[in-house]
């Protein structure tokens, strides 16, 4: 029987976490015999494997030491960015340890910290490793000093590599099989498994990946998903190698996927623990907590013919994403289109690019917006994820907006930079926490609606990307919160319309109104962009019309040119919505949100 | 006036030297060895046609500049294409001409070709202004060669104009315009200068050298060109086109605006015919090469649909005062609405069925296409 090994990589960006991922694929003995494993080096398509990596969250490498002991290493893909952070926690419930990596020119960054820390609530066993040690600038003692100060770890276990060439890799796994120490394996105790990922198959439903703790699970089992008590059939178990590899059964300590009839992945959560239906778990596996979207967007058709089409096309993306949520909804000047929920702006943004580029849908989305209350009048609180139904400001006594603590880890000389950015953003309450030397946890009480937009990336570009950050949302606070509508050509534009802190309303409204200008193009006519509150223009802009718009020539080959232009534009056409007489390009809704102020 | 027979252009791919803002192909000062070896390429690319077309009612040797070259081999040249082409008996010879190659000579020579339409590159009467432009001739000498075309009575004198240089001031466009009413020219083409890109000038505008004039003035230019002009007399049939009676209205280039085929030879050459578009290598010796190795130089071609083939008819149609059959838009969804709404707006007078496009209209014509098309 192999040894059991649970581990995952984690790495500031860019330090070589997927080029790690992929030569430890590679060198395992899940490509082939050692003596031919260099000829296959050379010969191997990086890119193709990198795929692999990318679409199972975990694979498993069978290894043989130098003394002949067989491994079965479970490498724990885990994805890297906040709004993603609770699948990341529970990738990192599954191991037993980690690779910390770090790059040996740039040293230790904001993310390592931050990744550290998270390694450290679960107990794990950390391996730090100096990865691009091949790089002239590679400075290893320095890098070693810092992992000793700032990350307080023994630099003596550092293991040093290059991804790139290969070399040290074999260390590494030594390292795994020596350090990160076995799960434990208890077979006979009931089944309890946790669910870290789950992914849509057309033809076999959900499949979950799931880490065994306790137990064991086959096929033909009764199994129970204990946050719902809902009860599925297991069709088949096995675990993940280039492809899924069907096994007898999945025992305590491995890390595999379960097929169960389940048909979309909404059934099957991230963090629920999966057990027997017959011989329950006790209770469930800890930190299951249900993701709640906090991002709200409606998408439309560009043309509305198309809605049956969107219909179609976000039944299909529900299947394989558990977080989004939707209903219909619809606007007098949209017309029929979607309501949809999602986990942050990145969220958001991955769906929209997807609907185009997989589902060929072309969509127009309103500005993300967050889930506010309204007491009114009436003595009645109503919620309102979509500014549409801001109520009438007559009625309203007290509004009210969601709030995050924001946790923010940054080098001591950005504080200065980041307090600013937070006190813009309305941030209150902020505490400064000495974690080491250099390096400080800044605390913020943030509006959720100020960080949805470009917070994070603004973050990463005051600190030069040495920022990370990391909430929890704490509660709801009263704020004049008032309604900013975007008028282009006199005529409102319910897509862009926002709940903003009077105090901003001013300065965001500038700011689209500036975005919309540049995006949408010039017409025969002059087009005046109007920023208001209730009937007050706060901000103004025109896009002049074209005054001469002719080519001087057109001859021979002037004419096929000038016929592709036009059959482009025909094609552009169709991610344009017209509002009034006016054409406004799919991007200028997106852009209106990447407004930075 | 329109015909449906085709028309030939012949491509000169040579000039004495490159002008600064020119992105025709054309290679500068070539030697006698690429001159020759082109034109026994040239007869070979005659030879390849020579049952292919309809006979044609139009000879349009272009370039390049045609006239840098030895009379002998032009007459050459067309001995052979007159040779092995059929023309029709009333057809019209064009030739373009540098204003420093129009000697007498020269002028008896072309004329004795059979070119009895000669269109001449003077595009500006303003010697800074041909300067900045990287011409060879000066206001002196294309004054000389207008006073020997006029001496020489040939049947057609075209003058091309270049206007909206930077900095060029509306007084000084209306100056070049006055020199060339003064000799009465029977057609006029006045080209907004364009920006070509890998030219010099568009160079010289990428690194902020020169800074080109708004759209505001280049909309001044363009209205104060059709007043001037139609004040004198002359009708705007095309975008850039002026002649001074409808029968001087270019019979050859309005070919390329009403899908009328025609042929074009030379390298870089573009033809038409049917619902073919196909265009020539864009390199004299490639274009050699393929000519010893028997084949046609053709780079590319493209069989038309018939949808774009009526996309062209609309926004070919918006350039010249034919204007649109609104017949022929029916099937384009909103096309014929919209038409209407243009005419109300003032970019069309629409009468017996057909648009025909106004100076607003002009003015605006790429924008109308994109709102007629798209
Ligand atoms: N020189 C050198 N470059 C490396 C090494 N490992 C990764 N890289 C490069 O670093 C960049 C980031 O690597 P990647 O694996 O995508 O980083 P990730 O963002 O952590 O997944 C890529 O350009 C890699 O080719 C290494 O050992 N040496
Ligand atoms: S003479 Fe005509 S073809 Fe030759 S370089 Fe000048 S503009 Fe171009």
């Amino acid at each position: 029987m192999p040894e059991i090994r649970n581990f995952s990589i984690i790495a500031h960006i860019d330090h070589g976490k997927s080029t790690l991922a992929d030569r430890l694929i590679q060198m395992s003995d899940l490509v082939g015999k050692r003596n031919f494993r260099n000829q296959i080096l050379d010969n191997m398509d990086i890119e193709r494997e990198r795929g692999i990596t990318i679409k199972s969250q975990a694979i498993t490498l069978p290894y043989t030491n130098a003394e002949g002991k067989n491994f079965e290493f479970n490498l724990i893909d885990t994805p890297g960015h906040v709004d993603f952070s609770y699948e990341v926690s529970r990738a990192l419930a599954s191991c037993e340890g980690v690779l910390l990596l770090v790059d040996a020119s740039q040293g230790v960054e904001a993310q390592t910290i931050a990744n550290l820390f998270l390694a450290m609530e679960h107990d794990l066993e950390i391996i730090p490793v100096i990865n691009k040690i091949d790089l002239p600038s590679a400075d290893i003692d320095r890098v070693k000093n810092e992992i000793e100060e700032e990350l307080g770890l023994d630099p003596d276990g550092a293991l040093l590599c290059s991804a790139k060439e290969g070399t040290g890799i074999i260390e590494i796994f030594d390292a795994i099989a020596t350090f990160i120490p076995p799960p434990s394996m208890d077979i006979d105790a009931p089944l309890s498994a946790l669910i870290f990922d789950a992914h849509y198959d057309p033809f076999r439903g959900s499949i979950i990946s799931c880490r065994v703790f306790a137990g064991q699970v086959r096929a033909g089992d009764t199994i129970r998903l204990m946050s719902n008590n809902t009860t599925y059939k297991v069709e088949e178990v096995g675990i993940f190698r280039l492809e899924r590899e069907p096994r007898q059964a999945l025992y305590a300590g491995e890390v595999g996927y379960i097929i169960a009839g389940i048909k979309t992945v909404s059934d099957t959560r991230v963090g629920d623990t999966i057990t027997l239906d017959k011989r329950p778990a006790p209770k469930p596996l800890p930190g299951f907590t249900e993701v709640k979207p906090v991002v709200f967007s409606s998408v439309y058709p560009v043309s509305s013919e198309d809605f049956t089409s969107l219909s179609d096309a976000l039944a299909k993306y529900k299947l394989n994403d558990a977080s989004l949520i939707f209903q219909k909804d619809s606007s007098a000047a949209l017309g029929m289109g979607f309501r949809c929920g999602f986990l942050g702006l990145l969220h958001l943004e991955v769906f929209q690019e997807r609907l185009e580029r997989e589902f060929d849908q072309y969509i127009v989305m309103t500005v993300p917006s967050v889930e506010y209350r309204f007491l009114l009048s009436n003595g009645e609180t109503v919620t309102i994820d979509n500014p549409l139904y801001y109520p009438d400001p007559a009625t309203i006594v007290k509004a009210m907006e969601p709030y995050i603590r924001a946790s923010i880890l940054i080098p001591e000389r950005y504080v200065g930079q980041v307090m600013e950015l937070c006190m813009e953003r309305r941030g209150v309450n902020s505490k400064l926490n000495y974690t080491s030397r250099q390096r400080v946890e800044l605390q913020f009480d943030l509006p959720l609606a100020e960080v949805i937009f470009d917070f994070y990336d603004r973050l990463k570009s005051v600190t030069q990307g040495y920022g990370s950050f990391d909430y929890d949302i704490l509660d709801y606070r009263e704020n004049d919160l008032v309604k900013l509508d975007i008028l282009v050509n006199e005529e409102k534009v319910d897509a862009l319309c926002q709940i903003v802190h009077r105090d901003r309303a001013r300065i965001r409204a500038l700011a689209v109104c500036e975005r919309l200008k540049n995006e949408i193009p010039r017409h025969m006519f002059k087009i005046p962009i109007q920023g208001a509150i209730g009937g007050n223009i706060i901000a103004r802009t025109t896009i002049p019309p074209f005054r001469k718009d002719v080519t001087a020539k057109c001859y021979g080959g002037d004419i096929s040119r000038k016929r592709k232009l036009l059959e482009k534009q025909k094609r552009g056409k169709k991610r344009m919505k017209m509002i009034g007489s006016v054409n406004i390009p799919q991007s200028a809704f997106v852009a209106v949100f990447k407004t930075d102020t | 006036m329109p015909s449906h027979r085709p028309g030939l252009y012949i491509h000169i791919p040579f000039c004495t030297r490159k002008c600064l803002y020119c992105g025709f192909y054309s290679v500068p000062s070539p030697s006698h060895g690429l001159v020759s070896a082109w034109l026994s390429s040239l007869k070979h690319e005659v030879l390849h046609y020579r049952h292919s077309f309809a006979a044609f009612d139009t000879l349009y040797l272009g370039g390049g500049t045609p006239t840098c070259l030895p009379s002998e081999i032009l007459s050459d040249l067309m001995e052979w294409v007159l040779k092995h082409l059929p023309f029709s008996s009333d057809s019209q010879f064009f030739i373009e001409a540098n204003p420093g190659d129009l000697t007498k000579e020269k002028i008896e020579a072309i004329k004795a070709m059979g070119f009895n339409r000669i269109n001449v590159g003077i595009q500006s009467f303003c010697d800074p202004e041909l300067k900045f432009l990287g011409r060879r001739h000066d206001a002196t000498e294309a004054v000389l060669a207008l006073q020997r075309l006029k001496d020489a009575c040939v049947e057609s004198i075209g003058i091309d104009l270049i206007y909206g240089l930077p900095e060029q001031s509306m007084d000084e466009w209306l100056r070049t315009l006055e020199s060339t009413i003064s000799f009465r020219p029977e057609h006029i083409s006045c080209y907004e200068l364009t920006y070509e890109k890998g030219t010099p000038m568009w160079e010289m505008k990428k690194q902020k050298e020169i800074r080109p004039i708004d759209e505001d003035t280049e909309r001044d230019f363009f209205l104060m060109t059709d007043r001037f002009l139609e004040e004198h007399g002359y009708i705007h049939y095309e975008i850039s086109n002026f002649a001074k009676e409808k029968r001087f209205i270019s019979r050859h280039n309005i070919k390329y605006w009403q899908h009328v085929p025609y042929l074009g030879l030379g390298p870089a050459a573009h033809s038409f015919c049917g619902s073919r578009r196909w265009w020539n290598v864009r390199d004299i010796k490639t274009y050699c090469k393929l000519l010893e190795q028997g084949k046609v130089p053709v780079e590319g071609s493209e069989v038309l649909t018939d949808e774009q083939i009526l996309m062209e008819y609309v926004f070919l149609g918006l350039r010249t005062v034919k204007g649109i059959d609104i017949k022929r838009i029916a099937d384009i969804p909103g096309a014929t609405e919209t038409i209407y709404r243009l005419e109300q707006q003032g970019f069309f007078n629409i009468k017996n069925g057909t648009a025909i496009p106004t100076l607003k209209g002009f003015l605006m014509a790429d924008t109308l296409s994109s709102i007629l098309l798209t």
